[in-house]
């Protein structure tokens, strides 16, 4: 049962001409170890309910944790690619709090000493003035555990409202988890929904090229809570912030954001107070709902984890580690967009659609860089748009797009034809080549079967030939569409044309 | 064959490894003075005859195919009911694990199977290790063999029992603030707390992590150092678990020899507070030490007062969070879902309600306050310094000597009921060992007699700066000898028979 | 002597709530008077002129205890439910849950 209810919002123009919006973005990301942050249970995605668990995922009496070396090494390789001091020592803290899907009831995580702070990531916007930089301030970022997974019983929706009676898997129970903090950012004014967003995907690709996660938004190994606040100009004192969960998506970073303003400049336009609470996300109708309130504040009883001793990482670690870290994604940026010679503008839109690794590798599997960019930021895009997944989760490689293009450039595909080889091989059909070849969708190339077809159109349509024999020659594009109706899109037109005007003895 | 359960844990493995006698044997007569007394000492949650005499057994068949036994082979054993065995029933005392069977064995009963060491079952103990006289069990007191309307001490209550009622010459306890060395001082047992991280805690049910240790409990200082060997040493399972090598405690256990060493009286945990027979034969011991050769002194550790307010800051605090995992979801107790229609809020409260004694609620209140925003400082943080100073004053004391002693407890076993409705009487038991687990070193318990006012033994304590657990076999068999040779007998011998 | 902390019934009723514990309402007059008594004994901590002194939270100075990242086997589905008081679908089935963290 849906307990959504749809308030008042104030049109986004207006909101942003009479308040200065504040945003603090906080990030969990699934690190893609082999084992567990304090077990050494697998992490595979997808096993059967409660097969990847053990004594200390599950909280039995008597467990012990012991902390996962890669975990670690980690969170200091983030900490060093968003510029983070490392902790000289640190410890684990306990989260206390009763949750059916937190199996010892405390959440083993950091408080006061995270391994990593104090760092900046620079994201970068199209506005009205071109491509701006924005700086986002790091506060932190630190390890801790996944939860179990519940799965709600009996209820109308599954949801947990109405629901009789839950189920947990603990599969999940224990991953490793980095949760990446940012500083409030200020100064967007409107363009805090892009910021949000570009913060994000520029946050995924720098995880991304950092190999510790898979970042998959939509399989929850990378989640984002947006904290939103207005106030009514840069100098006033921040207003109450509301922390919204469940934002799954790029888009959905952005369009939570954006409500949240729009949600809370109807509030304070009304004369009531912004509530600090938690709000959670509806992809579906694009609105936030009110979860639970934080009146009663949260007594968390921090304290540090006894049965772990403290990380104390020294210098020559972090520096082996800084070593391994891969190019600073601006200065890949930079070099990619001078390689490619394409503008600001250009390059921001890669970057922002999460596409620019896959648009490097298609250019590096020989595709030329306008015709990839052309496939993943249109195409591409509005498939997986559609699909509501990220573009990289696509079932196409980049090699599959390069070899679609190889085949353009060599002249067996036209560009319709390419289309269709594409939805082919998102269709799971198989490599383009075997697309291609199971839909028989190769441009006809022997002049043959077209001259047989432009004679049988010439036939059909005496008065039309007529009249390019009598030199007009604009009206050859009729009889070229009936002879690509006739080969069912699969000749080049171009060749067709041509081979019209032979046959009629014609020229251009 | 004389009485097998008279046998030392030694001379058991000798026996057995001589074939002088089975492992079933030995395994048998244990089982059999279980069924005649435990029901008066109640020492023994759940007796495991099966699994008892299938694994003496298998040491007997390893015997007769020629392999070499382990040194505690074919030895019973008492295992206290916080430690995990696969399978067999664990409850730590509490209504919260009535049932439970966990489904794998603790590092400790995987080395104890391992060495061919067989497990007769669990003993009693205060729920969740919390108390001094096993009177917080869920499941009824243990009675002291030496006077059974009097405690055995606790938490390890059962374990002490059941060595000092001959129904096993070895058991294993867990020491938080002296759970196993006040049983042994109120029962004429030895009783060892090993230094910090010593002995794995894999599937030793925490009560507070920073302070739990397991150790062992037996009738000499020899059988003692023997299981120490047994259970000790690095666990890739523990993260608290130290890597070096084992003290060579077996070693110091059979030398015995004070000559020379620096002993140090310490003068905060004795005089006012503690029993007059108690002070009389500490006093005594400590004489025969100086007779034995030892250079003894009085040293003084100006922040052991403060020890006992900030241990019952720290354990509470831990404790909260440790028995937070007692929900009624994973396992154990479920209590309260069929009334009304609960949310599982509801019924884990409900569960945690009728699951836990007085005791636990009380720690577990107390320690939720410690943590709570507001009084972390006053009291969390505050204890953790008063811990640093506690370390402190040992380093300062060890700087000087190379062991120090005290009174184990300030009085000999008190009457059942006693101080169970009055906890602050109760936690002024552990006023002398809680040091120890503040600073992590290690700790032993040995019987120096009996108090002359009431016949009930009397324990001393022996401390060693940590990782030097074997200097206290070493003054512990020292002054085992020279005792045995004054009294002519084990002190045990003195215990009424049951 | 330092200020002993005032313990209501309130006090208890909230700590309960926070350590989910359901006390019946006519025990909490009985665990405020002791848990009064205690903390007023325990309170002596902060007698101890201790500003410099830093806090020791592990007993033995050890840092940086790392495991491999190398699966060990988990248990099975069943021995992992073996215990719980209900099961459903190789899950651990409890009552309803009344909001979302």
């Amino acid at each position: 049962m849906s307990t959504t209810t749809h308030e008042a919002v104030v049109a986004y123009d207006d909101v942003v001409a009479r308040f200065d919006p504040v945003l603090g973005l906080e990030v969990h990301v699934e690190l893609g170890t082999a084992t567990k942050m304090f077990c050494g249970c697998s992490t595979t995605f997808g096993a059967a309910p409660n097969t990847q668990v053990c004594p200390t995922c599950l909280g039995l009496p008597g467990s012990l944790p012991v902390v996962n070396e890669i975990g670690v090494e980690s969170a200091i390789r983030i900490g060093l690619a968003l510029h983070c001091s490392i902790a000289e020592w640190c410890r684990f803290a306990r989260k206390n709090y009763f949750y059916p899907d937190m199996p010892k009831n405390f959440q083993t995580s950091q408080y006061d000493e995270p391994i990593a702070y104090d760092g900046w990531l620079d994201v970068d916007v199209v506005t009205d003035e071109g491509v701006r930089t924005f700086r986002v301030d790091i506060e932190r970022a630190h390890m801790e555990e996944d939860t179990g997974k519940t799965t709600h019983q009996g209820g109308a929706t599954g949801r947990i409202h109405g629901a009789d009676y839950s189920l947990v898997d603990y599969n999940r129970a224990g991953i490793p988890l980095i949760e990446i903090v940012t500083k409030p950012i200020e100064g967007t004014g409107k363009y805090a929904p892009e910021v949000a967003r570009a913060y994000v995907t520029a946050l995924r690709e720098l995880l991304r090229g950092l190999g510790v996660s898979d970042v998959k938004m939509e399989q929850g190994s990378l989640r984002c809570d947006a904290n939103v606040s207005l106030r009514p100009n840069p100098e006033s004192p921040l207003g109450t912030r509301t922390e919204t969960k469940n934002v799954n998506s790029l888009r959905s970073v952005e369009r939570a954001v954006r409500y949240e303003m729009t949600r809370q400049a109807a509030v304070l336009d009304a004369g009531r107070k912004v509530v600090q609470e938690t709000r959670h996300w509806h992809e579906d109708t694009g609105v936030t709902t009110s979860g639970r309130s934080k009146e009663e504040a949260e007594d968390y009883r921090y304290f540090p984890e006894p049965d772990l001793v403290p990380i104390a990482p020294s210098r020559e670690w972090v520096e082996e580690l800084r070593a391994t870290l891969p190019e600073n994604p601006a200065v890949r940026r930079s070099r990619l967009q001078a390689a490619w010679g394409i503008s600001d503008f250009d390059m921001t839109a890669v970057s922002n659609a999460g596409a620019l690794d896959l648009v490097e590798q298609t250019v590096a599997a020989g595709a030329d860089q306008s015709a990839a960019r052309k496939w993943w930021l249109g195409e591409l895009a509005r498939e997986a748009n559609q699909r509501g997944c990220e573009l990289a989760d696509l079932p196409i490689t980049p090699t599959d797009v390069a070899r679609v293009e190889a085949l353009v450039s060599e002249g067996a595909l036209n560009d319709k034809l390419a289309r269709q080889v594409i939805e082919g091989v998102l269709a799971g059909e198989g490599a383009p080549d075997e697309v291609v070849a199971a839909r028989g969708l190769a441009v006809v190339s022997d002049d043959g079967p077209l001259l047989a077809a432009i004679d049988e159109a010439l036939a059909a349509a005496p008065d039309v030939a007529e009249k390019i024999r009598g030199g007009k020659v604009a009206a050859a594009g009729a009889i070229v569409g009936a002879v690509m109706k006739a080969t069912r899109g699969q000749a080049d037109a171009g060749r067709v044309r041509q081979l019209l005007l032979e046959r009629l003895g014609v020229s251009e | 064959m004389a009485d097998l359960t008279r046998l030392t844990a030694a001379q058991t493995a000798s026996a057995v490894a001589s074939g002088e006698v089975s492992a079933v044997e030995v395994a048998r007569a244990h089982l059999d003075r279980i069924g005649a007394v435990d029901d008066r000492v109640h020492a023994f949650l759940h007796v495991d005859t099966d699994g008892a005499l299938a694994q003496a057994a298998a040491v007997d068949s390893a015997r007769a195919s020629g392999a070499t036994l382990a040194p505690l082979a074919g030895v019973p054993l008492a295992l206290k009911d916080v430690m995990t065995q696969k399978g067999i029933p664990t409850t730590c005392g509490s209504r919260m694990l009535e049932g439970w069977r966990p489904p794998y064995d603790a590092t400790v009963t995987a080395r104890l199977k391992a060495a061919g060491v067989v497990i007769l079952g669990k003993t009693n103990m205060d729920e969740f290790a919390m108390g001094s006289s096993t009177e917080h069990s869920a499941y009824g007191p243990s009675h002291n063999p030496w006077d059974l309307d009097r405690i055995p001490g606790g938490s390890g209550g059962g374990s002490a029992a059941a060595v000092a009622a001959f129904e096993a010459p070895l058991a294993i306890g867990t020491d938080t603030g002296g759970s196993i060395r006040q049983p042994a001082a109120v029962t004429g047992t030895v009783g060892v707390k090993p230094t910090y991280g010593g002995v794995s805690r894999y599937g030793l049910v925490a009560l507070a992590s920073s302070l739990d240790q397991a150790g062992p409990c037996a009738r000499t200082v020899l059988d003692a150092a023997l299981l120490h060997a047994t259970i000790a040493g690095h666990d890739p399972l523990d993260s608290t678990s130290l890597a070096e090598p084992v003290p060579d405690v077996v070693g110091a256990a059979l030398r015995g020899d004070v000559a020379g060493l620096r002993v140090g009286v310490v003068k905060e945990l004795g005089g006012e507070g503690y029993q007059a027979g108690v002070r009389q034969r500490f006093d005594e011991a400590v004489a025969l030490l100086t007779e034995l050769g030892a250079d003894v002194v009085e040293v003084s550790a100006p922040s052991f007062p403060y020890a006992l307010a900030a241990y019952y800051v720290i354990l509470p605090s831990e404790c909260s969070s440790n028995l937070a995992k007692f929900d009624g979801i994973r396992f154990g107790l479920r209590v309260g879902e069929d009334d009304g229609d609960p949310s599982v809020e509801q019924v884990m409260a409900r569960t945690r309600a009728a699951g836990f004694g007085a005791e636990a609620t009380r720690r577990i209140m107390l320690g939720t306050y410690a943590l709570s925003a507001g009084y972390y400082d006053a009291f969390y943080g505050q204890a953790q310094k008063v811990r640093t100073l506690v370390q402190r004053d040992f380093a300062a004391a060890f700087a000087t000597c190379d062991v120090l002693v005290s009174p184990t407890a300030p009085t000999t076993a008190f009457r059942l009921g006693e101080k169970l409705d009055d906890p602050l009487a109760m936690y002024l038991n552990d006023v002398a060992t809680i040091p120890v687990n503040l600073a992590g070193t290690p700790g032993m318990s040995i019987p120096v007699g009996l108090a002359p006012e009431d016949g009930l033994p009397v324990g001393l304590q022996i401390m060693a700066p940590a990782m030097a657990d074997d200097r206290l076999y070493n003054v512990g068999a020292a002054l085992e000898r020279a005792l045995l040779e004054r009294w002519g007998r084990p002190i045990l011998e003195e215990a009424p028979s049951l | 002597m330092s200020e002993t902390p005032s313990i209501t019934r309130d006090d208890v009723a909230h700590l309960a709530r926070l350590a989910r514990i359901d006390l019946p309402p006519e025990s909490l007059d009985h665990y405020a008077e002791q848990l009064q008594v205690i903390l007023g004994a325990v309170a002596q901590v902060s007698e101890v002129a201790a500003d410099d002194v830093p806090a020791t939270s592990h007993p033995m100075p050890l840092v940086n205890v790392f495991r491999a990242d190398v699966p060990r086997p988990s248990l099975t589905n069943e021995e992992a439910l073996s215990g719980a008081p209900s099961v459903e679908s190789e899950r651990f089935r409890v009552p309803r849950i009344l909001d979302e963290e």
